[in-house]
């Protein structure tokens, strides 16, 4: 599989493809959202704000998911030296940011209503903030160092510190006293959430992922035409 | 196999991980305190170094039937089942608030039973579910 993100299977990669995604992109999304906004139930204590979530916990699996992908690549990066690695890891980043930033966002429009305040500094909100913090970072990184092979190395070294920070995101409510719940979905026990809310979840998901393997492929697709050209203006 | 230079960056960024794994995870160690948003009553009953007159938060659930409210202001008990505190505070609770439910409270230790504050917030849990099985689960209890 993963032989298809091969640079020149990519560079063959035509439009149709990314049309039939994008197709089904709207379609997922479009039910998802039927599902979620109208046909799910509201919830017995936060009553509709309960439907922020489908947005919520989508965008912060997809952040860290990405993250987690950006700091094994540049681990892979510094030791083996493959470039289209990190031209996927690159490509990857804006989205992860993107996302994270939509589940800082939504999580502090259901904190209100629900805790009572827009933010707090407890273990799981600050290190959301810290893994958009190393995103902007990450990014800032290979828009203002030109030099590639520079820009390559000092991402990467932010790349595997940010690393770090993942387990500590995804343990922080269970490690420490935090105000964020924790999580519903564990890989060891039955989901605390009941189905009728966890299939629009699950839909939502699967949609804002096809959302990212789009503008995945566009980017990276781009990236990897911009080093043809710059190896054949070398020449 | 592997190239000389290859595996040496290997064992040098393997030795690197495994030693900033190892300071994080000392730093947050030590950190501890500050790191966690609240302190339970039972680890209030332990603390040693305890100050009254700072701010700090304490958080469990609201005991069941141990909300007083009167005109100005309202008094309950936050329990974690083990050990309790009594909390008193004027002022607008959040709508989650309420008996049996996680709570909050920002504000200053009188002492080890009694607690005077000025902010609180309602912790919701990680259960989901629509207002019938709620409802259901309650009768089957």
């Amino acid at each position: 599989m993963f032989k298809n993100f091969f640079p020149n299977k990519i560079l063959l990669l035509n439009n149709k493809l990314i049309n039939s995604l994008l197709i089904s992109m709207i379609l997922i999304v479009f039910v998802g959202l039927i599902y979620a906004l109208f046909l799910s139930p509201p919830d017995y204590v936060q009553g509709d704000s309960v439907r922020i979530m489908y947005v919520h916990v989508p965008s912060s699996f997809i952040a860290l998911g990405f993250f987690g992908f950006i700091g094994i690549a540049s681990i892979l990066n510094l030791i083996f030296k493959i470039k289209f690695v990190t031209l996927m890891a690159k490509s990857l980043a804006p989205i992860g940011c993107i996302f994270s930033l939509i589940s800082i966002v939504t999580g502090s429009l259901w904190g209100k209503p629900t805790w009572g305040i827009w933010w707090v500094w407890d273990a799981r909100l600050t290190s959301m903030a810290i893994l958009l913090l190393f995103y902007l970072v990450y990014i800032f990184i290979w828009k203002y160092v030109k030099n590639f092979e520079k820009a390559n190395k000092i991402s990467s070294v932010i790349g595997i510190i940010g690393l770090f920070n993942l387990p500590v995101i995804k343990y922080s409510v269970d490690w420490w006293n935090t105000l964020h719940q924790p999580s519903s979905i564990t890989l060891t026990s039955a989901p605390t959430i009941h189905y009728t809310m966890l299939v629009p979840l699950v839909i939502m998901f699967l949609g804002m992922v096809v959302y990212s393997l789009i503008i995945f492929l566009m980017r990276y697709k781009t990236e990897l035409m911009k080093l043809k050209l710059d190896k054949k203006n070398q020449k | 196999m592997l190239a000389k230079k290859v595996k040496s960056r290997m064992i040098f960024l393997i030795l690197l991980l495994l030693s900033t794994a190892a300071i994080i995870f000392f730093v947050l160690k030590t950190l501890e305190e500050n790191v966690v948003y609240f302190f339970s009553p039972t680890e209030i009953y332990h603390k040693l170094n305890i100050s009254f007159d700072e701010k700090i938060r304490i958080g469990g659930l609201v005991k069941e039937n141990s909300l007083i409210k009167s005109q100005k202001s309202i008094k309950f008990i936050i329990t974690d089942l083990k050990n309790e505190i009594i909390v008193t505070y004027n002022g607008l609770v959040p709508n989650l608030f309420s008996e049996g439910k996680g709570v909050i409270a920002e504000g200053q230790l009188k002492d080890r039973k009694y607690f005077v504050a000025d902010k609180i917030l309602a912790k919701h849990d990680e259960n989901y579910m629509p207002p019938e099985v709620s409802k259901a689960l309650e009768k089957s209890n």
